[in-house]
């Protein structure tokens, strides 16, 4: 059970956010659109060519970057 | 007059509402305190004209992206009468934020909890009374798209506004960082009002999507539907044009010609071929902006468009754009204009500025046709499509060129974070008010732009009186002479230099004034231009054609658009630049070889 980030989960996996290390822009988008440590997110899909992901929190669907998945740490 | 602003999250189908309460009749404008332009619209509620602003759509309050600053400067500098707030109410859960932070502001609000109808489908279910209660506001379900519970909240819109504004605090963000007691309440709010499945099931959306954002044939069916989106723009839109066309043609020689035959001769010509010939100019672009935008809502509406920011991200990120640009600079293949307009959807200035410096780069349609002429000239009818294909590739080259040299300039400071929003199927209503508001847009902003340059144009190329029109002994002709030691360089002769002032006005005319300039038409024509130029010439003159400005209505639409005379002006100065260099590469290489 220990943390890994949100880019390593396989399409299918639901992980529990523990943390996000994001610069303050970016902090305050996605604790907007729901990221908050202790939700549970989804990996539904990852884009081809290292495209981005998206992921799933409560009611909405969300795309983001790896390099911005990077930033968040998960417990699967 | 009162002022109502509209607030609320992106995707909450505020806009949606907006074009319902204003009907269509909005126009643009500047506010104080921000540097963006907002759409508004007047209309009467009970006895009182009032103003509606629709502000753009934000996450968070105190959030740093262009439109979270747009939304706080406005409201600190044009203190708002009241507040409509629009909620999404299938995320209700996370979109009760946003309104929390509003009413810390203590301003006077009325809630709208909007997509009531796919909530309901969903099976959220709201008890509106209660939470009216607790949040001590008005809160009013409803569908802004079919109109259900429209009348009761406008009602509640209008008698709220009778009530003085409390008051707001001039220092917003001392305010607003108060981040744990809006939490707080909200748990509060939502676990005593609102019931959320614990697994929503949009079957469908889920359906559609492993399909279009398959691994595999995401990519083909997305190319598939901009084929589609692209000959449907033009296969309705060039007929549509064709009448226009017609249309103007009989009004001048119906009407115009006989009333303007008693003036002099130069002032039948400067009102029929300068100011005439402007408007008409204005006029083609009519039927291709109303299609263009009936397609991009349609696409736009459907959610479909965050998708093709999906599948196209990989590629685009590394040229600093992102997917969303590249629909617009395959649109500007059909025509530039529309394409720099529909980057409005980027909310990122800095990746807006960058997609409208490459889409001038596109060979849009207009330009073809020159090239088609030129081929068809000096080419035989094998080599020729292969010489089109060519310049396709030059034109893709130089956008992707452009894109890796300036994104270090235009460099995007948003995160890329976007929600994708459940399919829904956009209302006709809400694809036609789209179309006409955007053409209103371009023919206010553009129009007198575009007329005042094809005036000038006709005054270069038929000034001083005595000279034959379009002749080396105009202005025109005289200022081809002395740009001669730029074009000499890379092949351009004076005619086709004339050619080139008149293609500044638009790509359509360069043909037909070619056939003042020789004096020749059709067969004749095409036929003095392949013995007079070598293929070396011809191919240059259509490198320079492809990559220098595309046309006055370009011109102004990048000023239109980007409201910076100094970012127009680079746009103009890469093109020409880089149209040269690339014409003075291409014509000293090959004769060079041999050739």
């Amino acid at each position: 059970m220990s943390a890994i980030t949100l880019n390593t989960l396989l399409p299918g996996d639901v992980a529990t956010i523990v943390s996000i290390h994001a610069e303050e822009a970016l902090y305050l988008r996605l604790q907007a659109l729901g990221f908050r440590s202790g939700k549970q997110i989804e990996l539904i899909r990852k884009a081809s060519f290292s495209g981005p992901l998206q992921v799933r929190i409560g009611t909405t669907d969300i795309m983001l970057r790896r390099i911005e998945a990077i930033k968040i740490s998960v417990e699967k | 007059m009162k002022k109502i602003a509209l607030l609320g999250m992106p995707n909450t189908g505020k806009s949606t509402l907006f074009n319902r309460m204003t009907g269509g009749a909005a126009r643009v404008g500047n506010w104080p305190g921000v540097t963006v332009e907002l759409l508004s619209g007047k209309i009467l509620l009970g006895s009182d004209m009032v103003e509606i602003i629709d502000l753009p759509g934000i996450y968070d309050l105190h959030g740093f992206s262009d439109d979270e600053q747009v939304v706080r400067h406005f409201l600190h500098d044009n203190v708002p009468d009241l507040a409509l707030v629009v909620l999404n109410t299938t995320q209700i859960e996370r979109q009760m934020s946003l309104l929390l932070q509003l009413k810390q502001l203590d301003m006077n609000i009325v809630v709208i909890l909007n997509m009531a109808d796919e909530a309901k489908k969903f099976g959220i279910t709201v008890d509106i009374d209660k939470l009216s209660a607790l949040l001590e506001m008005p809160c009013f379900l409803l569908s802004a798209k079919y109109g259900g519970g429209y009348p009761e909240a406008v009602e509640a819109v209008t008698k709220a506004l009778r009530y003085p504004t409390p008051g707001m605090a001039a220092e917003l963000r001392s305010q607003l960082e108060k981040d744990e007691l809006i939490e707080i309440e909200m748990a509060k709010v939502l676990k005593n009002t609102v019931q959320v499945p614990a697994q929503l099931s949009d079957k469908l959306t889920e359906r559609l999507d492993s399909i279009m954002l398959h691994p595999w044939l995401g990519l083909p069916i997305f190319f598939g539907i901009m084929y589609l989106l692209f000959q449907g723009v033009f296969f309705f839109g060039q007929p549509l044009q064709g009448i226009v066309n017609d249309m103007l043609v009989w009004l001048r020689e119906a009407a115009l010609e006989p009333i303007l035959s008693g003036l002099p001769q130069a002032a039948q010509g400067l009102l029929l071929d300068g100011v005439y010939n402007g408007v008409a100019t204005v006029a083609a672009f009519v039927p291709i902006i109303v299609l263009f935008f009936l397609f991009m809502a349609m696409i736009e509406d459907s959610g479909y468009l965050s998708r093709a920011a999906f599948l196209m991200d990989a590629l685009m990120s590394r040229l600093g754009l992102d997917g969303r640009s590249f629909v617009m600079l395959l649109m500007g293949f059909g025509c530039n204009v529309p394409a720099l307009m529909g980057t409005r959807v980027m909310r990122s200035r800095a990746m807006r500025l960058l997609t409208m410096l490459v889409i001038p780069l596109s060979l849009c349609s207009a330009r073809l046709q020159v090239f088609i002429f030129f081929t068809a000239a000096l080419f035989t009818a094998q080599a020729a499509p292969l010489v089109l294909f060519t310049l396709y590739l030059f034109s893709f080259a130089t956008a992707i060129l452009t894109a890796l040299l300036f994104k270090g300039k235009f460099k995007s400071t948003e995160p890329f974070v976007l929600e994708l929003p459940p399919y829904r199927f956009p209302t006709a209503r809400q694809m036609t008010m789209r179309g006409w508001l955007e053409v209103r847009h371009f023919l206010r902003r553009a129009s007198k732009f575009i007329v005042a340059g094809v005036v000038i144009v006709w005054l270069l190329t038929n000034l001083p009186p005595s000279a034959a029109p379009a002749s080396a002994d105009t202005w025109a002709g005289i200022i081809g002479t002395a740009l001669n030691p730029f074009f000499a360089p890379i092949g351009i002769n004076e005619q086709l230099t004339i050619a080139l002032i008149f293609g500044f006005i638009a790509k359509e005319i360069v043909i037909g004034a070619l056939a003042v300039i020789y004096g020749l038409s059709g067969e004749a024509l095409s036929g003095a231009i392949g013995v007079q130029l070598d293929w070396v010439q011809a191919y240059s003159f259509m490198l320079f054609t492809l990559l220098y400005t595309p046309c006055l209505a370009t011109i102004a639409t990048l000023q239109n658009e980007s409201k910076k005379i100094g970012f127009t002006m680079l746009s103009l100065a890469w093109s020409l630049g880089l149209a040269w260099l690339v014409s003075f590469t291409f014509y000293q290489g090959a004769r060079a070889l041999g050739y």
